[in-house]
């Protein structure tokens, strides 16, 4: 055995162990699973179904549902998840960033100044929706 | 078709090869391709962004096996949450039932597009099988994993700089857009307050 | 990486094609969206496999850009959608077709 393959079914065990250690998230996943179809299924065969016409009307607190359960609500919910998911992004790109800053902060500001480019350029956007009225409600 | 799930049925098993891996791809496979064509087959919109949901945790369970842990937290959070979020909201914005069906004038394009697709995927599936595995270079396992996120931040802050500053400009240019398509038109609908 | 290379990239292509007979199928402008979101998914898959499988980071890192992308694609997109059903009461992409020539 030489060493280049000694270094690679070391790597390999390193990754199967780290892979092995998703398995109790897998076996999570499937009692999850499980679990909700047995009781859903469980609960379809052994419960008693007797409906009635007050029994299949739509809760709505004791009264009486009127109007239609589905209409529209406004776009500014849309606007808000719009602006949410952009700045997502920049987390996403920004947590790598916060890995890597101690190390290479030393060499010099240039890392700081990468992300402070970033940061600005979506700042601008921010101060724009800002302006506009876009964060506003009313 | 037939050849693909023969050919995906039966892979070629080499000593090394762990159970669980090939179980867990074969399973999180096999979940991407059914909920992609649930994606395309439902009628109801709402139910079609509900596969695709499954459709993105199942390829970022593909990302854990390919071992890219980041990449597959980032398509759970990016994907998953934040797009689907949009999805949805813009379907209970449009308030859409069931789409009325479109068989009759449609049945001739329909056609010529599975044609076409197939025709397509024959093509590449072909080059697939024929090249890629030529290319089954030996994994380069040089000091950190390849999906480590400090890794991908030391390469993402140097060597792809300016694809990284490039792309703060694109969700600038994403949020004017947004701003400038929504919200003027909710300005003019506040002058008329039509609906409530 | 013990399913094979060619496992992952079949499984992107057959991902892609997916997204293909949905974009042409389909009539309805949001889940044309979702067909182009498998497709870019597709790219992000074998993106994923051949940065592991060669072990270049850099393919992880197209990953992150393609996401970006697609963020602002989706919200400007959508954005549109809404315009065009406020309009037009419709999002058959087929009803669309007022700048025919």
């Amino acid at each position: 055995m030489t060493t280049e393959d000694m270094v690679k079914t070391s790597a390999r065990s390193k990754t199967e162990d780290m892979l092995n250690e998703y398995i109790p998230i897998l076996i999570l996943t499937i009692t999850a699973a499980l679990f909700a179809a047995i009781n859903l299924v469980l609960s379809h065969l052994l419960g008693p179904r007797k409906s009635s016409r007050s029994k299949l009307s739509v809760y709505e607190s004791g009264m009486k549902p009127r109007g239609d359960a589905r209409h529209r609500f406004s776009i500014k919910f849309y606007l808000i998840a719009m602006v949410f998911i952009i700045f997502d992004i920049e987390v996403v790109f920004l947590y790598p960033w916060a890995l890597i800053f101690r190390q290479y902060v030393a060499a010099g500001p240039f890392i700081l100044i990468e992300m402070l480019v970033f940061i600005g350029i979506l700042v601008l956007g921010y101060i724009y929706v800002w302006k506009k009225g876009g964060l506003t409600w009313d | 078709m037939f050849g693909a799930i023969l050919w995906f049925a039966f892979p070629i098993n080499k000593p090394g090869d762990t159970l669980l891996q090939n179980a867990l791809f074969f399973v999180l496979g096999g979940v991407v391709v059914i909920s992609a064509l649930c994606v395309i087959y439902f009628r109801n919109p709402i139910y079609s962004a509900l596969a695709l949901v499954t459709a993105l945790f199942a390829v970022a369970g593909l990302f854990i096996i390919l071992e890219a842990y980041f990449v597959a937290a980032v398509q759970v959070i990016v994907y998953a949450g934040a797009i689907m979020v949009l999805f949805l909201f813009v379907i209970m914005l449009l308030n859409l039932g069931d789409e009325e069906s479109l068989e009759d004038r449609l049945s001739w394009a329909k056609r010529v597009a599975v044609v076409i697709a197939s025709l397509f995927f024959a093509e590449v599936f072909y080059i697939t099988i024929k090249l890629v595995g030529s290319v089954n270079a030996p994994k380069v396992t040089s000091g950190q994993p390849v999906g480590d996120p400090k890794t991908i931040g030391e390469l993402l802050f140097t060597k792809f700089l300016l694809p990284f500053e490039v792309a703060s400009l694109i969700l600038l240019a994403a949020l004017i857009g947004v701003i400038t398509l929504v919200h003027r038109r909710s300005d003019e609908r506040s002058h008329t307050s039509s609906d409530t | 990486m013990h399913p094979s290379l060619t496992h992952y990239i079949g499984l992107s292509v057959i991902l892609f094609c997916i997204g293909i007979v949905g974009v042409l199928v389909r009539r309805n402008a949001i889940v044309i969206f979702m067909s182009i979101e498998l497709m870019l998914n597709a790219a992000n898959l074998a993106f994923v496999a051949f940065s592991t499988h060669l072990g270049d980071t850099s393919g992880q890192i197209f990953v992150f850009f393609v996401m970006a992308v697609a963020a602002a694609e989706v919200a400007i997109g959508l954005a549109i959608l809404v315009n065009v059903f406020n309009i037009r009461r419709s999002i058959h992409v087929d009803e669309i077709d007022s700048m025919k020539g």
